[in-house]
């Protein structure tokens, strides 16, 4: 097999691999087209004034919207970005590029088969699918056929580990952004396999031949569900490393820190399906809170670690390059329209001032009364799932193309802001929907005017204006998401660059890319930033937690107004 | 000590190297805060109101749910003029009054909360959720008090309103197509 030299990482990239990557890359941007249309569809919905879909369809669409976006395109992504940090930056080959092309078409079939069947009305159970509401079983088949095709993708994974180290293809360890796809890829395979645990019975449930407990039926699916999304935050987090070193020269300020927080997502993130399940029937006390905490939050103290050392890494490094004035010199001279860098900051801040602080919030066994189903959690989540890992993977998109693709990114200027459209519209969103849903707005519900209802409800006018804010965040985001898009497939089309081209930069070519920052620093160089330090960071991480306090307290202040239960 | 590098590079040697000051400055509050986090959870099981796990747990079929829900109903509607009264437009949905430190039982089905019920502020009932059919969601509103409602199972918890007032049950778990149409009612009288 022919491979090349990559002329600015000077990696040896393998053509199984780069086109592993394309395929991979680009069919994930057509399933995020088919959900980033649903979306603005649903807040067309949701936004009373508006109301534009039928309740059928509402629901359809919201199912589509679900799977698309959280399933098919957010994996798809991932397999190349699997395929990104194992085979290309550790230099070495695929194991069975075949296996690699079969399992691409296996999950293709997966995901085409749920859309049908969804697209068709035989499937308008939701993204959660909860028994005993039941879907074609062709439905339930689709998802398990791309599981299974994702699942194989992660053991080719493993694979290319044991062969680049058995033909030396790299010296010492693994960098750390092979490392943190590792945990994501381990994290893989735990919530695949809850995933065939609970899929496998419920198609062959929908076939008639055995029953399924509707209580354990949730507890199994969101350790698939939200382990998925751990899957997510493990990928993200490598790409904000990733982002950091190309765009601005970020570092690893310790190996061991940010290795050792990697280790916590892996043993404790799985058990983040109880936070689904706190206002639920048939479970304990202490079983909720055991692991709704991930083991006394030691995976949120994961988080906040990264949270500290990549903004620490970004500021270690710009300081290095010399951009050493006052506290923040590193951040006002960072380059803010290098989509690839706006993308990784916007995707660091929404994630944790946004997704991370309000999940651990109504996460907490008590708290999750005053939040569970209404419109609070598509708040918390749009923060970490879309404004932090979406986002952050448009932001490694805007750095793909011209490394694996070779192409210029078309359409640069809408490129260049593209991130804070897309960052400014989930968030207005999210914080609509977030306020909204502390006045009891339920989640998934087709029309809060309650039309035909047994008993009227009217919201305070205040909802109004948070359901309006939904609309036009949405809208905003939806924009953002179809400008990536078009920026995406229009420089496929764009004819390919040659190395000279590559180096010399010009619209459409990301700094980092023209000019890439050093990526590693003499012993000399490296004493003076440690005794530099991070204070830009010190300050931002102690407003985080302070912010984080105010918002958790504010919480229990809340609760404790409402009625006793319990 | 070696060389500062980034996320892309193979670090070399032994990089199991000491912490920075201002890194374990922030590991250790932070561990310090998780901690707290998790301290609130228990301690609010004994300081605090409000606790979603307390109570029976227990399965239950749906018809056996059914049946005594219909008993719960019949042993405390609230009769006018010797006729039971009843709420909830077309619906139908009878209004019944227990009496405090009574069980309390609210069956969920496509798509109807039942029965009315008519409470006394300041008194604790023994409040038993279950669904017939699907999985719904029940929330309180506008006291934003959600709680899920899961086929086969018995959700018991004790409730106590703290203020008078009409109230409304939302569901919020998607249902089906009649969803948004699943209103039900709580009075709370003094």
């Amino acid at each position: 097999m022919t491979s090349r030299t990559c002329p600015i990482l000077g990696l040896k990239i393998e053509r199984h691999a780069e086109w592993l990557v394309r395929v991979n890359a680009v069919t994930a941007i057509v399933f995020f087209l088919v959900g980033v249309i649903a979306a603005l569809l649903l807040v067309l919905t949701r936004w009373q004034a508006v109301h534009y879909l039928t309740a059928p369809w509402y629901y359809r669409v919201l199912t589509a919207h679900g799977l698309n976006m959280l399933i098919f395109f957010i994996i798809f992504f991932e397999m190349a970005v699997l395929y990104f940090a194992g085979p290309i930056m550790l230099n070495c080959r695929v194991p069975a590029p075949g296996v690699g092309w079969a399992s691409f078409g296996l999950m293709l079939l997966g995901a085409l088969m749920v859309n049908y069947y969804v697209w068709a009305g035989k499937a308008d159970v939701l993204f959660t699918s909860y028994v005993p509401m039941k879907a074609h079983p062709g439905y339930y088949l689709g998802i398990i056929l791309f599981a299974v095709g994702a699942l194989v993708v992660t053991g080719l994974f493993f694979a290319a580990l044991v062969v680049a180290r058995r033909e030396k293809t790299y010296k010492g360890s693994v960098p750390l952004v092979t490392f943190g796809a590792f945990t994501a890829a381990v994290i893989a395979v735990i919530t695949l396999l809850h995933g065939a645990i609970i899929y496998i019975p419920t198609f062959l449930w929908s076939l008639g031949l055995m029953d399924m407990d509707a209580e354990m039926y949730r507890m199994v699916w969101w350790g698939l569900g939200h382990s998925s999304q751990q899957i997510n935050v493990a990928a993200h987090v490598a790409c904000w490393y990733l982002l950091a070193g190309l765009t601005v020269g970020g570092v690893v300020l310790n190996e061991k820190v940010s290795r050792t927080a990697y280790v916590l997502y892996v043993l404790f993130i799985s058990m983040a399906s109880a936070h689904h399940l706190l206002v639920d029937p048939g479970l304990s006390a202490p079983w909720k809170i055991w692991n709704t905490s991930y083991a006394m939050y030691l995976a949120v103290l994961a988080s906040m670690i990264h949270g500290f050392t990549v903004p620490g890494g970004i500021e270690a490094g710009m300081r290095l390059r010399g951009f050493n004035q006052g506290l923040f010199q590193w951040l006002t001279r960072a380059p803010w329209f290098d989509p690839g860098f706006s993308a990784l900051w916007l995707s660091l801040v929404i994630f944790g001032f946004g997704g991370g602080i309000t999940g651990v919030v109504i996460g907490t066994e008590q708290i999750n009364i005053i939040a569970h189903n209404t419109l609070r959690i598509p708040g918390h989540f749009h923060m970490t799932v879309v404004a932090g890992t979406a986002l952050c993977f448009m932001g490694v998109t805007y750095y793909v193309i011209p490394l694996i693709f070779r192409r210029r990114v078309a359409l640069w200027p809408l490129a260049r802001v593209q991130p804070f459209l897309f960052g400014a519209g989930i968030s207005l969103m999210a914080i609509g929907m977030t306020y909204a849903g502390g006045f009891g707005v339920p989640r998934r519900h087709w029309d809060i005017s309650f039309t035909n209802a047994a008993f009227s409800i009217e919201f305070p006018p205040i909802v109004d204006l948070f359901m309006a804010l939904v609309g036009i965040g949405g809208i905003l985001a939806a924009v953002g998401g179809l400008s990536y898009v078009a920026v995406a497939v229009l420089s496929l089309l764009g004819r390919p660059l040659s190395d000279s081209e590559l180096k010399e930069g010009g619209p459409g070519i990301p700094q980092g890319i023209s000019s890439l920052p050093p990526q590693s620093y003499s012993v000399e160089e490296t004493e003076a930033a440690h005794s530099r330090g991070c204070p830009g960071t010190m300050v931002l991480v102690f407003i985080f937690l302070a912010a984080f306090v105010v918002y958790y307290f504010a919480n229990w202040k809340l609760l404790a107004l409402i009625w006793k239960v319990g | 000590m070696k060389g500062l590098h980034s996320g892309l590079v193979s670090p070399e040697g032994n990089w199991w190297e000491p912490v920075g000051k201002q890194e374990k400055t922030w590991v250790t509050i932070s561990f310090i805060w998780c901690m707290l986090l998790f301290a609130m959870m228990p301690l609010w099981h004994f300081k605090g109101g409000q606790n979603p796990s307390s109570g029976v747990r227990s399965k239950v079929d749906a018809q056996a749910f059914r049946e005594r829900h219909q008993r719960f109903v019949k042993d405390y509607q609230v009769m006018v003029d010797g006729q039971p009264l009843m709420d909830g437009k077309d619906k139908n949905i009878p209004v019944v009054a227990p009496p405090p430190g009574s069980e309390v039982y609210i069956q969920a089905s496509m798509w109807t909360w039942s029965p009315v019920l008519r409470l006394q502020k300041g008194a604790t009932y023994s409040v038993h959720l279950s669904s017939v059919d699907l999985n719904h969601g029940f929330s309180l509103y506008p006291l934003n008090l959600n709680l899920q409602v899961v086929p086969g199972y018995d959700y018991n918890l004790k409730m106590t309103p703290n203020q008078t007032g009409e109230f409304r049950i939302i569901c919020n778990e998607f249902c089906g197509i009649g969803h948004h149409m699943m209103v039900g009612k709580v009075e709370v009288v003094e």
